[in-house]
């Protein structure tokens, strides 16, 4: 069994508020200070529910796909580190700020380029930018079905069974593999890295290949060939309307808060 | 002049809320200079009515069932036809599990681009503009589409429905094209609900790391208790094992739009926020007056929570 799993570094989101800041001009995000970049906290997920099915077919290999600047050999570390098999770094100064659409292109030829995959696992979205197309378009270019927001999923032969997670309810589907799946994370705790397992994860071998190892073409990467076109991006100005409750006592100010509640009839 | 399709949802056999905002965003487009507006609904002819009166020139039915979630394919296969039939260079859906699917599946059959969930929808120089949420809400992005067909989806509550005109009419067509559907749907159940639901909830009290304490999560919940409300977490609270996963409030956790949310000792970092943002009142109490919680909210006491919301709880009871 065959099963590759992407992942992306991205800015943590946990970074506070106050320390997140955008350069308009460039319309890209300005890291911050001290905070690294982690792994998308979605992706774990993806690499546990890979491994689970390792776990249980008894064999096979996982290889672990990102794409993204240097610092995306993390991720590749992190579930290398977990138990993954190999690990594939797509980068090329062309994958620079393109959209999500060309990321589903060039993962889609990377997982062609691995040959043979049985099952293509990535996180819901990633929680930088928040679309959730990269699985719906990877498989579309694979020409193979996708099952999205997984909360669990068991392999029995060629068919998958999934349960799914939707608005107001859960789901359960089938379908035949190769396919796409986008793991939610209702799948359950990944597991930790065990010192051992890093000091293995170092010194497995990371592939590097570029927009020409993939046979991209010209206009299918770089960023004036996004097929989103980013105008502008900014931190949206929240209009702090903020009333402070004030009291000579904190019982005062919880009475107070009470009040203004009763009165604006919010309980 | 190409117009926009709007994919309409149903709940218990009517046409679903969100529709309505939906065909809402597509008259606001239409009096931008965007074409006619056209919806396209899966059932019979008993709902195109409430289409009209809300906004749609023209209906085009899909059978049954075949835009329910987990049908995507067969969805886009109707989808496609109708955009097609109706002229529509614009698309419009909701941000649900339904959207969530069928938008990217429509794009990358179309070759061209899908902006999620989306806030507003302007028309620029002829074409579509769109501003969307990033960063867990740390940051907007505007965008354009380079394809020609500009696929949206809207997140829920972002726009008010029209008034209902009952005056208004429009043309009926059934799409019976489908797309071959691979995913095969075994079985669909609603979430069992134990107590009030967290994403139901027209409250919340959600707790964070700066309790300090686990224990202190029985003060919250006394106090969600006497509001009829759900009690929630921030994530840094549940990866701690103060409170359980299912409740966790973010990002990673549940999205929640309550009427009233009560964020005790939560900093409001955007993993966080991305899972509140839209409550409609936000009530903070954190020590901290520089917190972004306490920025955004409509209410905020800035004292150590272990005083205030004792009292609060006291104050509440007593205005009974």
């Amino acid at each position: 069994m065959n099963i590759v799993v992407c992942v992306k570094q991205i800015p943590d989101p946990e970074t506070p508020a106050s320390q997140f800041a955008v350069d308009e001009a460039a319309k890209r995000v300005i890291p911050a200070q001290g905070i690294a970049p982690v792994v998308n906290p979605y992706d774990p997920q993806a690499t546990e529910a890979a491994l689970r099915l390792k776990d249980a077919a008894g064999e096979g290999k996982v290889t672990v796909i990102s794409l993204g600047e240097d610092s995306a050999r993390d991720a590749i570390k992190h579930a290398l580190a977990m138990g993954a098999d190999e690990g594939v770094l797509l980068s090329d100064p062309d994958f620079e700020n393109i959209d999500n659409f060309q990321t589903a292109t060039a993962l889609a030829r990377a997982i062609e380029k691995v040959g043979d995959v049985d099952l293509v696992l990535m996180g819901r979205a990633s929680a930088d930018w928040d679309m959730g197309v990269a699985p719906l378009g990877v498989a579309e270019q694979l020409g193979i079905p996708c099952v999205t927001i997984a909360k669990s999923m068991e392999l029995e032969g060629d068919t998958l069974t999934v349960e799914r997670v939707l608005d107001d309810g859960f789901q359960t589907v089938e379908v035949d593999t190769p396919a796409v799946v986008s793991i939610s994370n209702e799948f359950g705790e990944p597991r930790y890295p065990q010192l051992r397992q890093i000091m293995l994860a170092a010194k497995k071998t990371v592939q590097v290949w570029s927009a020409d190892d993939l046979e991209l073409e010209d206009d299918e990467a770089g960023e004036d060939n996004r097929w989103l076109a980013l105008e502008a991006l900014y931190i949206p100005q929240v209009e702090s309307n903020v009333e402070i409750i004030e009291g000579d006592s904190p019982e005062e100010q919880a009475q107070n808060l009470a009040h203004k509640l009763r009165e604006a009839k919010l309980i | 002049m190409p117009g926009t399709l709007i994919i309409a949802e149903t709940a218990d056999g009517a046409v679903a809320p969100l529709s309505f905002e939906l065909l809402a965003a597509a008259r606001a487009l239409a009096d931008q200079g965007a074409g006619s507006v056209s919806a396209l609904v899966a059932g019979d002819e008993s709902l195109a009515q409430s289409l009209f009166e809300h906004g749609a020139d023209a209906v085009y039915l899909a059978p049954a069932g075949s835009l329910d979630p987990g049908y995507a394919e067969t969805g886009a296969g109707a989808a496609l036809a109708a955009r097609e039939a109706a002229d529509a260079d614009i698309v419009l859906m909701g941000q649900t599990s339904v959207g969530r699917d069928l938008g990217p599946l429509m794009a990358f059959r179309l070759n061209t681009a899908v902006a999620m969930e989306c806030l507003s929808l302007a028309i620029d120089g002829g074409r579509l503009r769109a501003v969307r949420s990033c960063y867990g809400g740390n940051a907007n992005a505007e965008v354009t589409w380079q394809g020609d067909v500009q696929i949206a989806t809207l997140k829920p509550k972002a726009l008010d429905p029209l008034p209902a005109d009952a005056s208004r009419s429009g043309s009926v067509t059934s799409i019976d094209a489908a797309g071959e559907q691979r995913v095969r749907v075994i079985s669909t159940e609603a979430a069992e609900s134990t107590g009030v639901r967290l994403e139901d909830a027209e409250v919340v009290v959600s707790g964070g790391r700066g309790l300090g304490d686990p224990s202190a999560f029985e003060m919250m919940e006394e106090l969600s208790r006497l509001l009829g409300g759900a009690t929630g977490a921030s994530r840094a609270a549940c990866d701690l094992g103060w409170y359980p996963p299912s409740q966790q409030v973010g990002l990673t956790g549940k999205t929640v739009t309550p009427n009233l949310y009560i964020a005790v000792a939560i900093s409001g970092a955007s993993q966080h926020m991305a899972g509140m943002a839209g409550s409609k009142n936000i009530v903070a109490i954190n020590r901290d007056p520089d917190a972004n919680m306490v920025q955004v909210s409509r209410f905020a006491v800035v004292e150590d929570y272990k005083k205030v919301v004792p009292a609060l709880i006291e104050a509440i009871k007593a205005l009974d």
